[in-house]
């Protein structure tokens, strides 16, 4: 909304500032003005408003005037409205409320004027129409809103002769049509409100009027409206009809009741100045019941106690003594419209008011609404600064464990991503969780931003992809990214929030002494899900025990990964988490122009572990012997199978048992066909005594025996 | 180089080496039966030290010639790091802020009724203040009752309501979330972004006390000589409402382009919690004991805080688009390594 400071002046002559300031001023006390615009000598400012919803008062000149008298504390300039005196009316014009409507529309003025000339604007109202930059019509037309920008009470102009008898505000009935000013028709329903002459709807009640009545060049005779409309039903019927207009948006943040007759007086008054005469008096329709709960609502009770209270101190405060005081207040809010008594208290309690609330101010209901008004036209800043007392801080209980995860992330190079909360259809189909479920419990929005975002994210990985193509679009070739969130499962009844993890990861890598540069980021991704698993024990009895430890990898996958390069991670034979390169036909529907691998983590699992507390065991004072052994396996042979036979052989002096190399190279004559060449390392130590030479080979010997046992042959 | 030979010619020296007058000066006038075997173990010594010394004259000629010396000027080699989320860095550092002022963290759910979401907070249905914030709703709803329909929470103020339900007074938390709304994106609109809440319910908690934390809080962000300023505003569940602005940290409040010339910049909104908002836990809370009266507004006030984080680190980072923090671009990220 915009405001001429020359307009605003008019009603507050003596404002002691200059626009700037005055602009500065308003928004200090929550009239904020977003733009100054400098209109040229003499025409002062257009400021650019920005008034909260709750302040419709102030949605125009009269009511930022308003403001401005009471910051500077000055007097407002009244209306005028009076008329020019009526002709005698043969017969009222009949204005009925219908019973069902009668909660809808609480007063309804209607003024007839007669033998009026529809005529270009001038004056006043052309001058601020093109300051506003306001398209002039008719002077009919611009007089409405005129006063609408004036001092904002919606209202409106009928072709009389248009009209069918009298007016008739009802609910409309099922299926009634109606053309709107707009020259749209519209189909009614039957909580829509309307004003309608004897035979048909002519208006959406506080939205907009209709075509068949409005204003022409032919016009001889008016009927001007102001009524005041219930803001749900306003705010019903023009959200149902896609409208929004200044009438209603004032009329579903509740207007004045007492400002129908001035409106209507302001606009006949501006009409009238290019000729003709009022018929009549006002007709004046009001239902009591609504302005016992707008205008005239009872007095509220306004306790210093309780401004002290909830505002506490000032810059401006001498000791046990407020500088805002109950003069202050009473200043205050009188200038806003209110009238104050003060209630009889003894002199050793603060004073205490009877607040009698202004019409316009629909939002002052309670003591601290006008707690509120008297801070906001005091000035925020000029309250001190203070500081309550402190708490002891208790720590989330998830915080240290996401905290470990993502330090452990950050430290293994994967940096922190965030994507969108949302997933297509397609992609809720795909890409499963860990446990592979079917695609049930998706969780589908009524208003989706778009196709692509119609569910909330099953899984983190199509957002991960998302990312890694982004990154691989713009020649961004490597890439290392996690995403610690929530993703979504239920029904429309209950949503469960669980958090996950994804893990992204693309680009080159080099060979391994264990793998092929090719099959080197499978094992990253494993590495991290064990690294991960580390962080936390494997049971609260065994805080000291890695949950790593309890972690077993399947080559069973979801099939948006690629089969045999992808793993399910199993934890006491729970799937925890799969990962591997991303399936081909993946691959191509995402168009990715590299092999990309991603990891998916359940973190509500993970985060039912404890965090492992290490205990430190005795380093050996004693020098660890390294074997090397070197064998020929069959592929059929995994890694897996000779640890375990290993380890069965529980020797207490083995304190690690590693591959160091595998080779696969058959040209080069390091192993043939079918088989693979292993270089195990075992290391022996005790933390008793030097081992001997002889326990050494016997060691070695049964190691020998067992490796032989599974089909190895030991090189030479 | 020089400093070797320096040093050989200091001690060992033909002339006026020191080795050579300590010799003439001790061993020629000691007692003559231990002459010779001083004698010799002095010439070993001598002859340590000219071994040690040609060594290192050697080494430090094979330098100076080029063959060990690396080449300083080559980029530095590190295995990269993963890189923290400027987003959630600055996230952490809010929060970070009010754990040191006492407040606890405090998280609630994404998806959220219309009750916690609105109706709590004073928002009623169909009240134009709900126009402000466009929301996403689940499907199949309708026929439920308008407080139990589902949404994605707008923002993180519904765990204002789930705390205070669950805990009653003294309350201080903080509440760091990501939240939705149906916006359009563009270079400052996010249909996902994040939000910091702060709650603070207890017996004498004025206007002034929200004044002084976010003073404070903005100090411990932006630096010490960091302004704030407090300008009325609307928001349905705070009475008084306010605006806070700081002072640009870019212009000191001079006036410059990320301040659009005004040398303030807007962060983030605040109030006294209104007294429905009590009113309406207070309710929630007497369906578990009848008796309830901790949150009674006459007892107790609070005050709340909450701002956009999105907001903030565009701010402390000169970031022009919005977009980039959901981008996952590398490019991006490695700015903030």
């Amino acid at each position: 909304m915009n405001i001429l400071t020359k307009w605003l002046r008019s009603f507050v002559p003596d404002i002691p500032v200059d626009d700037r300031q005055l602009a500065e001023d308003l928004t200090l006390r929550g009239i904020a003005v977003e733009g100054i615009h400098d209109l040229g000598p003499g025409n002062g400012h257009l400021f650019e408003m920005d008034i909260t919803t709750n302040r419709v008062d102030a949605m125009n000149h009269y009511g930022v005037a308003r403001e401005a008298a009471t910051i500077y504390n000055l007097p407002l300039v009244p209306l005028d409205t009076a008329l020019p005196a009526a002709s005698p009316a043969s017969q009222p014009f009949s204005v009925q409320i219908a019973p069902e409507a009668q909660n809808l529309c609480g007063r309804f003025t209607a003024q007839v004027l007669r033998n009026i000339t529809i005529a270009p604007s001038t004056g006043q109202v052309a001058e601020f129409f093109a300051l506003l930059g306001l398209k002039p019509i008719s002077n009919a037309v611009d007089a409405t809103n005129f006063v609408l920008q004036g001092m904002g009470h919606p209202n409106h102009a009928y072709d009389l002769d248009k009209l069918d008898g009298g007016i008739i505000v009802r609910l409309a009935r099922k299926g009634e049509r109606v053309k709107l000013l707009d020259g749209s028709e519209r189909t009614l329903e039957p909580d829509d409100l309307v004003v309608a002459d004897h035979s048909r709807a002519q208006g959406l009640a506080g939205v907009m009027g209709g075509w068949d009545s409005m204003i022409t060049a032919e016009t001889k005779n008016i009927l001007v409206e102001a009524a005041w409309f219930d803001p749900a039903s306003v705010r019903r019927s023009a959200r149902r009809h896609g409208l929004h207009t200044d009438a209603s948006h004032r009329f579903e943040r509740g207007a004045d009741l007492n400002a129908c007759a001035t409106a209507n007086a302001l606009v006949a008054k501006l009409i009238l100045q290019s000729g003709g005469a009022p018929e009549g008096k006002l007709i004046d329709v009001v239902i009591p019941s609504v302005a016992a709960r707008t205008a005239n609502r009872p007095p509220i009770a306004l306790s210093m106690a309780q401004v002290q209270r909830h505002l506490g101190a000032t810059l401006d405060d001498q000791p046990n003594h407020s500088a805002l005081t109950a003069n202050l207040v009473r200043q205050y809010l009188t200038a806003l419209g209110c009238t104050l008594s003060e209630s009889p208290t003894n002199n050793l309690q603060p004073a205490t008011f009877s607040v009698q609330l202004p019409s316009w101010r629909l939002d002052l209901e309670r003591e601290i609404d006008l707690v509120e008004e008297v801070a906001r036209v005091y000035g925020y800043n000029r309250f001190a600064n203070t500081l309550p007392t402190a708490l002891p801080v208790t720590a989330h209980p998830l915080a240290a464990a996401e905290s470990a995860v993502r330090t452990r992330l950050l430290a293994l190079g994967y940096s922190e991503a965030i994507s969108s909360s949302f997933a297509s259809e397609a992609d809720g189909a795909t890409y499963l969780g860990v446990n592979q479920q079917a695609a049930h419990g998706l969780v589908a929005l009524e208003n989706p931003l778009s196709d692509e975002a119609r569910l909330l994210r099953p899984s983190l990985a199509p957002g991960m992809l998302t990312m890694l193509a982004h990154n691989l679009n713009r020649d961004v070739r490597e890439v290392r990214l996690f995403e610690q969130g929530y993703l979504f499962n239920g029904s429309a009844e209950q949503v469960v929030e669980l958090p996950s993890l994804a893990l992204g990861l693309t680009g080159d890598m080099p060979p391994m002494p264990l793998h092929s540069a090719k099959d080197a980021a499978v094992f990253e991704l494993k590495g991290v899900i064990e690294s991960l698993l580390s962080l936390f024990a494997v049971s609260p009895e065994a805080l000291s025990t890695s949950a790593a430890s309890a972690l077993t990898f399947v080559s069973d996958a979801p099939a948006w990964l690629e089969p045999g390069r992808s793993s399910t991670a199993l934890l006491n034979g729970a799937p925890i988490a799969c990962f591997g390169e991303l399936a081909a036909s993946q691959r191509e529907t995402r168009k990715l122009r590299q092999p990309v691998f991603l990891a998916v983590l359940d973190l509500d699992a993970v985060y039912r572990l404890p965090l492992r507390r290490a205990t430190a065991r005795e380093l050996s004072r004693f020098q660890a012997v390294e074997r090397d052994f070197s064998f020929t396996f069959a592929d059929a042979v995994p890694w897996r199978t000779i640890a375990d036979a290993v380890h069965a052989l529980d020797l207490p002096e083995l304190t690690r048992l590693v591959p160091v190399e595998i080779f696969r190279d058959t040209k080069a004559g390091s192993a043939s066909a079918g088989k693979y060449a292993l270089l195990l390392r075992c290391v022996f130590q005790s933390n008793q005594r030097t081992l001997r030479e002889d326990e050494l080979s016997e060691w070695s010997a049964r190691l020998i025996a067992t490796l032989t046992a599974l089909g190895g042959a030991i090189r030479t | 180089m020089r400093d070797a030979e320096a040093f050989r010619l200091r001690w060992l020296g033909r002339k006026q080496g020191r080795l050579k007058l300590i010799s003439e000066a001790w061993l020629k006038s000691g007692p003559t039966d231990a002459r010779k075997p001083l004698g010799i173990r002095f010439n070993q010594l001598k002859q340590q030290i000219e071994e040690v010394l040609t060594s290192v004259s050697l080494r430090i000629q094979k330098v100076l010639e080029g063959e060990e010396r690396v080449d300083i000027t080559l980029p530095g080699g590190v295995r990269a790091p993963g890189i923290p989320h400027p987003l959630l860095k600055t996230m952490n550092e809010i929060v970070a802020v009010f754990h040191h002022l006492g407040y606890s963290t405090a998280l609630g759910p994404q998806v959220e009724s219309d009750f916690y979401n609105f109706e709590a907070l004073n928002f009623p249905p169909n009240h134009p203040a709900r126009d402000t914030q466009d929301t996403l709703v689940l499907a199949d709803q309708q026929a439920k009752p308008s407080r139990d329909r589902l949404l994605m929470r707008t923002h993180t103020s519904p765990v204002q309501i789930r705390s205070m339900i669950a805990c009653a007074p003294p309350i201080r938390i903080v509440v760091p979330g990501k939240v939705h709304r149906n916006d359009a994106a563009d270079a400052t609109h996010s249909p996902v972004f994040h939000q910091v809440e702060g709650l603070c319910v207890d017996t004498n908690i004025t206007f002034s006390d929200l004044k002084g934390t976010l003073d404070h809080a903005m100090k411990a962000l932006f630096g010490s000589s960091v302004k704030t300023r407090f300008f009325p505003s609307f928001f349905p569940f705070t009475e008084p409402s306010a605006d806070v602005q700081i002072s640009c940290i870019f212009c000191s409040g001079a006036g410059c382009r990320k301040c659009k010339q005004s040398g303030w910049i807007e962060l983030l909104g605040c109030g006294m919690v209104d007294p429905t908002v009590f009113a309406s836990v207070t309710e929630a809370r007497r369906k578990l004991n009848p008796a309830d009266d901790a949150y009674n507004p006459a007892k107790i006030t609070g005050f709340a805080f909450g701002m956009g984080v999105e907001r903030i680190a565009m701010v402390q980072h000169g970031i022009s688009d919005i977009g980039h923090f959901y981008s996952g671009d590398m490019r991006f990220l490695e700015q903030f390594a």
